[in-house]
């Protein structure tokens, strides 16, 4: 194995994306043809074609990758850090501590006088679950006190989230419930876009910069610090990383399962197992995984706001079972 | 008489007890035809119709929804009313000779009531202006006061007369809720639209009853007017849909905007004033030049 990324496989990565983020842009109800949505995509033509592509489908294609990217890269370096296959922000309660904070600034109306408070109450409630998360289980948990832990954490925090959308007086909040179970990128905006996109860059930069450190921790946490890692510091940039970039992508897109899970397996027996090189490839095929799964959300049911959580846990679901297999197979 | 106080009071003799007072009571009321004396609505649309409609101390109690100025227009004659929450023990024991349902919700309760021998009659909920008078009649013979339903009928259709005339083509007119609900044909604010002299958009889009209506649709229909509801103070995903820049650029753009009120929630002779407020908007300056629809289309 060689120390050179593999430029290869992000390539094509990098195509797959950008192939789906086009599709994307040219699958919706309004039926506008490939050419007229390329030319309304930069302000040419139709007045309400250059609407529909500039506020309606771009922003959507943008989430899409922003939020797969941040779920795929979360994912990997979870798995790495914990050193658990289950680890994922879904699993761990990551997205149930940051649906909830979202869901608190929103319908307190807090997020309506002050927009910032929605990626700010997320982020402290993504960073409250992982917290917690981590001391139950411990830092060196086993697979299983973490996965209990995560399980507890989100159940929680999916309760606290019903209970704050039922006793909203707004008689339409009890039925978003089901879009902060599943999540949906669907008729958002561009200013959900500027929103979140600070505290997503700003996560992936922490996150980032985690990969030698996650590497050397492949050999054990000793080895590790003999190598000068600072764990302290690395579990530090992990903390927020994920915090900050998770909880922003929930908070404009509800919380979506799997996406954490899958890809950074599928992709792991492609780079040859190092974290360092598994990030940017992870990051890629969650964008990826993600725009896929919205644009058969807009295929299978065009006009039924099917969410997101469904498609990407009809895949992952199957998955789940297959390495709950695997792993009983290699303790036996 | 006999058989129905035997069937609803078996196994409890006060019941059967009470049953025949009742029965007593309302005694008169079915046999001569004479009009009943206390009557109770439990539907924010039967609310508003017995309130404009019936003699005073007629009507004893209104639902609680009446007196909530996002769906009922009547909150002030209702803050005179006691008020029910539409369950069947609450309203008995306030001994209706008859008791007004909506066709839909609380349907539990005023079933239970029918079972337990209180005369119960249930309105659908309107869907055309003509759904409208035949309520306001069907009201008036139900408490006795035909000629008053038959006045308010007469102002009802001197109020739609009064909207002026249209032009041809109609600009065209889209409803868009929370949700990105929308109302086509057979709805009563796809009359009002009508009436109000606009072509409704999900109508033309081959939409019935209530549906969603997606968001790129509304764009691409270029609607001259696009009406919304109000707000609750609480925000919502739903509702913020309703803020979406999409729509935001038709208003700033082409398409004038509209807000709905209590006015369209119920058929009622508010409908009129439904009707009267959004062809107001058809003078809008928005609306003077507007081309047919220009996109592409579904």
């Amino acid at each position: 194995m060689s120390d050179r990324p593999p430029l290869r496989l992000l390539a094509a990565l990098a195509l797959v994306t950008l192939l789906l983020f086009g599709v994307s842009l040219a699958v919706g109800p309004a039926g506008i043809g490939p050419g007229e949505s390329l030319a309304a995509l930069f302000g040419r033509g139709n007045p309400a074609a250059v609407i529909v592509l500039q506020e309606i489908r771009l922003p959507r294609a943008l989430l899409g990758v922003m939020v797969g990217a941040t779920l795929g890269l979360g994912g990997a370096v979870l798995q790495g850090y914990l050193r658990n296959p289950l680890a994922e922000p879904g699993l761990i309660g990551v997205s149930g501590g940051a649906s909830l904070g979202a869901v608190l600034a929103l319908y307190s109306g807090l997020a309506q006088g002050v927009a910032l408070a929605l990626p700010v109450l997320a982020f402290g409630g993504a960073l409250a679950a992982v917290l917690v998360v981590q001391a139950l289980a411990g830092v060196r948990g086993g697979a299983l006190t973490l996965i209990l832990a995560g399980v507890a954490m989100t159940s929680l925090c999916g309760a606290l989230t019903s209970l704050v959308l039922n006793l909203t007086p707004n008689p339409f909040a009890a039925l978003e419930i089901v879009y902060w179970m599943l999540g949906s990128i669907a008729d958002r905006s561009m200013a959900d876009v500027r929103l979140a996109l600070p505290f997503v860059l700003g996560g992936w930069a922490l996150l980032a910069g985690t990969g030698r450190g996650l590497d050397a921790l492949t050999l054990g946490e000793d080895a590790a610090a003999t190598m000068g890692v600072r764990l302290g510091r690395l579990r530090l940039r992990i903390v927020l990383g994920i915090a900050a970039s998770v909880g922003a992508a929930t908070a404009v897109a509800g919380s979506i399962g799997f996406v954490g899970l899958v890809v950074p397996h599928l992709l792991r027996p492609l780079v040859g197992g190092r974290p360092s090189r598994l990030l940017p490839a992870s990051a890629l095929g969650g964008a990826a995984m993600l725009l896929a799964a919205d644009i058969g959300v807009r295929l299978i049911a065009p006009e039924r706001d099917l969410k997101l959580g469904v498609l990407t846990a009809l895949v992952g679901a199957p998955f789940f079972f297959w390495l709950v297999l695997h792993a009983r197979r290699r303790l036996a | 008489m006999a058989t129905r106080v035997r069937a609803a009071g078996a196994g409890a003799i006060w019941a059967a007890a009470m049953l025949v007072a009742i029965l007593v009571a309302m005694a008169p009321a079915t046999a001569g035809e004479a009009p009943p004396r206390r009557v109770v609505s439990m539907n924010v649309c039967t609310d508003q119709l017995a309130m404009l409609l019936a003699a005073p101390g007629q009507l004893v109690s209104v639902s609680a929804l009446a007196r909530d100025p996002r769906v009922s227009a009547m909150t002030a004659e209702a803050a005179g009313l006691p008020v029910n929450h539409g369950r069947a023990e609450e309203i008995f024991v306030l001994q209706p000779d008859l008791v007004l349902a909506g066709s839909f919700g609380a349907a539990g309760g005023a079933e239970l009531l029918q079972r337990l021998g209180v005369r119960v009659e249930a309105f659908a909920p309107e869907t055309s202006l003509d759904d409208v008078r035949a309520s306001l009649q069907r009201m008036g013979a139900l408490l006795g006061r035909e000629a008053e339903a038959g006045a308010l009928v007469a102002a009802f259709d001197a109020r739609l007369a009064a909207v002026p005339r249209g032009r041809s083509p109609a600009p065209r007119a889209a409803l868009f809720a929370a949700s990105g609900y929308t109302s086509g044909a057979g709805t009563l604010p796809d009359a009002v639209v009508r009436a109000a002299g606009f072509s409704n958009v999900a109508a033309e889009a081959g939409i019935a009853g209530t549906a969603r209506m997606a968001l790129e649709k509304l764009v691409v229909a270029a609607p001259d007017l696009i009406v919304t509801d109000p707000r609750y103070a609480p925000p919502s995903l739903a509702e913020a849909l309703l803020d979406h820049p999409a729509i935001a650029a038709l208003t700033a753009t082409t398409a004038g905007a509209a807000v709905t009120d209590a006015d369209w929630v119920c058929g009622s002779p508010r409908t009129a004033d439904a009707v009267l407020d959004l062809a107001a908007h058809r003078t809008g300056a928005r609306l003077a030049g507007s081309a047919a629809p220009t996109a592409g289309g579904p």
